[in-house]
């Protein structure tokens, strides 16, 4: 079958590589149908994500029909159109009894290698570095899916693959990003990037109830998207300071709750950024923390700073102080999709939302690589690429 | 919060074969703390370890006092015109003093100072033969520095007795957290034949009797290990110890204990493992059938048990595809998979599934 496989720093391949089989007994096999790529494929993409190797199969958004299935699986049958959430979750211990799905303790093989960075190992989750799992991703013809039962969401016929295949990530991550603002009636919420996650974030934040929306970006392609479907007031991080605008807006206040949408890789301009370029370049630091030093720094006293963006390491310059005295509360994570499949589908049947609005490409799965170029360059006013394995 | 904590007294149940105190690894956190009570299942050797740090800081007391008050010491002896010499002596001291605090089991630096008393009587001897020798204060001074030789010497000796490569006592201790009941942890583990299933390197484990039981592994360049264990403690549903009986290929002994944890954690499930290489044929290989690093591989054989525990199954992704030669990395391999996987554990990932939950 074909395979997108990642083989080093902005090398992308899609190759010929064998048929997924079941190893567990948990595991069913999937034939995909629409498979997405992530802001955080580019992470790998660019290189920055350690335990990556040649050949992995890229691809954590996904969805399909399910081939087969292994002989411990007991809610899903060949046929089904499931999507697919792509922490992958045992359903039994600790951490998944809780609800707290990308926690999961039994699905990362290589649990000891994220346990030696981080403390503890999270839940394996699909085609991303062989520190959280290494498992074989989902932008190929075919994915092998262990705990099916726990992992996937049986979705109804009449919506359309790209109305439901936000499940597997980005809508359930947006969402959880604003639920975990806490957010209360008349709250104004700040969301730094408007890429697809902070699409999700602002439009979740205004179902929660937020009285108002502010999206930070540079391009003006996606400010027009958060504008038009999210309703969201907008601000060109490279046409003002943002903490100066943000003040402005809020009286003085800021935010009552900032999120995060934009992650380790931040663009920053200026002598901070040349810094944290330098760091990264030399592997001093992991990450580019600007876009949440800012969110400190603006977020209103009190209030929260939520981080969907995803960080890998240890980060330099992080005004703990303003954190502390501030009195901010911080709330992050990878997504524990499985809790939001059903609620999310739900809004998703009843109109409530369309997640489709975020899609401006379709290709075939052969043409992956220029799909990571146009996403990684945003050229093309690409803001998310769905691609097409059969 | 206060940094204290509170030290609880067990008593020590009566007919206990031995009394390393479970207790006090509970209790005590600090691993320091455990280890100097040495009440464990194998007392680990700390008084040479003691010894070697009171002999590093001698080392830098005395070598303090001959770099900066040399013509004290030249009084002292009743010498003269040698303070470069004392100077150079008490860097000397100060060099190796560092050295010997720097490691935590500094044979090496230890018979580097063995070097450095011989040096010292030499020149103890020659102060001897100086006309102003104040010879009561040198032969004083000799009696100490011998004593502090032979205590190098004894001390050196104990830790090389000890850390010679793949001759090492491997002790190791590990908890994790379950989400099954203790008592169904307990049966599991108590079906000893299930220990190949999590523990990687053993290949079989075959009931003698109730309380004998027949070990084989594989070894180094996949050579079989046999042995024999008896059960030598078990409380039901609590905990069971075992040792391998006299004249086995290892000399090894375990411990486990199944806790009830506390708000609806399911089980906390504590290891002792101790083996005791015999030397001789087998004594640098049971380091290496363990591998590197022991610590990692029983608690990663303990995330095994968790996940068969939980799951009925251990994950796996031997086997998926990928655009290379090989189904999973040749590097995590390497490193992740150290040990060889038995068959009957490759057949277990791949069919066996205990009662799906």
């Amino acid at each position: 079958m074909k395979a997108n496989c990642w083989f080093g720093k902005r090398d992308v391949q899609v190759v010929d590589v064998p048929e997924p089989a079941i190893l567990n007994s948990h595991d069913a096999i999937v034939k995909i149908t629409s498979t997405a790529i992530c802001g955080s494929d580019l992470h790998l993409y660019n290189g920055l994500v350690p335990t990556m190797e040649k050949g992995d199969i890229l691809g954590h958004e996904f969805m399909g029909d399910v081939v087969e299935v292994g002989s411990a699986v007991t809610k899903l049958k060949t046929g089904d159109r499931v999507v697919v959430a792509f922490p992958i979750s045992c359903g039994n211990c600790f951490f998944c009894r809780r609800e707290l799905f990308s926690l999961c303790e039994n699905t990362n093989p290589n649990a000891w290698l994220a346990q030696k960075l981080f403390g503890h190992s999270p839940a394996g989750l699909y085609g991303y570095t062989h520190m959280l799992g290494g498992f074989a991703g989902g932008q190929a013809e075919y994915v092998r899916v262990p705990f099916a039962d726990v992992g996937t969401l049986k979705v109804p016929d009449q919506l359309s693959d790209e109305q439901v295949l936000f499940l597997s990530d980005i809508f359930p991550t947006g969402y959880m990003a604003a639920e975990n603002c806490n957010i209360q009636a008349g709250d104004t919420v700040a969301v730094w990037g408007c890429g697809p996650v902070g699409q999700f974030a602002m439009k979740s934040a205004l179902m929660l109830g937020a009285e108002r929306v502010i999206g930070i970006d540079r391009f003006p392609y996606r400010m027009n998207i958060a504008r038009k479907n999210t309703g969201a007031e907008v601000i060109n991080y490279e046409k003002c300071d943002v903490y100066e605008t943000l003040m402005d807006m809020t009286g003085g206040l800021g935010p009552d709750a900032c999120i995060d949408a934009v992650g380790m890789e931040a663009h920053v301009p200026g002598v901070i950024g040349a810094y944290d370029r330098a760091k990264q370049a030399m592997m001093l630091e992991a990450d580019r923390p600007h876009v949440l030093r800012q969110a400190i720094l603006a977020c209103r006293k009190g209030g929260t700073v939520s981080i969907p963006g995803v960080y890998g390491g240890f980060d330099d310059k992080i005004p703990l102080g303003a954190l502390m005295n501030k009195a901010l509360t911080f709330k992050t994570g990878q997504t524990h999709v499985q809790h939001y499949l059903e609620p999310l589908l739900g809004r998703i049947s009843s109109g409530e939302i369309d997640p489709s609005f975020i899609v401006t490409h379709e290709m075939p799965l052969e043409d992956a690589p220029r799909a990571f170029e146009l996403f990684l360059n945003k050229q093309d006013d690409c803001l998310k690429v769905v691609l097409k394995p059969h | 919060m206060t940094g204290q904590q509170t030290q609880q007294q067990v008593p020590v149940e009566e007919g206990e074969r031995r009394t390393w105190a479970r207790e006090s690894y509970e209790q005590s956190y600090s691993r320091d703390e455990a280890v100097k009570s040495s009440r464990y299942l194998i007392d680990v050797d700390r008084n040479s370890e003691q010894l070697a740090r009171t002999l590093g800081w001698f080392s830098i007391g005395l070598g303090i006092t001959e770099l900066f008050m040399p013509r004290r010491v030249e009084q002292f002896l009743g010498v003269q015109h040698r303070s470069w010499l004392v100077r150079w002596m008490g860097l000397r001291e100060i060099a190796s003093g560092v050295g010997i605090l720097s490691r935590r089991r500094p044979a090496g630096w230890l018979w580097a100072r063995v070097g450095g008393d011989v040096v010292d009587l030499a020149g103890l001897g020659m102060a001897l033969r100086s006309r102003r020798a104040n010879t009561g204060n040198i032969l004083g001074a000799l009696l100490a520095v011998s004593g502090v030789a032979a205590l190098d010497v004894y001390c050196a000796r104990e830790l090389r007795r000890t850390s010679r490569t793949g001759n090492e006592r491997v002790v190791v201790r590990k908890s994790i957290q379950i989400n099954r009941s203790a008592d169904e942890i307990y049966r599991f583990w108590r079906n000893l034949e299930n220990l190949p299933r999590f523990m990687s390197g053993l290949e079989s484990v075959r009931g003698v009797n109730d309380h004998r039981s027949h070990w084989v592994a594989i070894g180094p360049a996949g050579k079989r290990i046999e042995w024999d264990a008896e059960i030598v403690l078990e409380e039901e549903n609590r905990r069971i110890e075992w040792r391998s009986l006299e004249g086995s290929d290892i000399d090894h002994q375990g411990a486990v204990r199944f806790e009830a944890a506390p708000g609806g954690r399911g089980s906390f499930v504590k290891v002792e493992m101790v083996y005791n290489p015999p030397g001789g044929l087998f004594g640098g290989g049971v380091a290496k059938l363990f591998g590197r690093a022991p610590e990692q591989q029983i608690h990663e054989n303990l995330h095994r048990l968790k996940e068969l525990m939980e799951t009925g199954e251990i994950i796996t992704t031997q086997g998926q595809p990928s655009g290379r030669a090989s189904s999973t990395s040749w590097r995590y391999d390497q490193t992740v998979r150290r040990a060889p996987q038995s068959a009957a554990q490759q057949q277990d990932e791949k069919s066996r599934a205990l009662n799906p939950i």
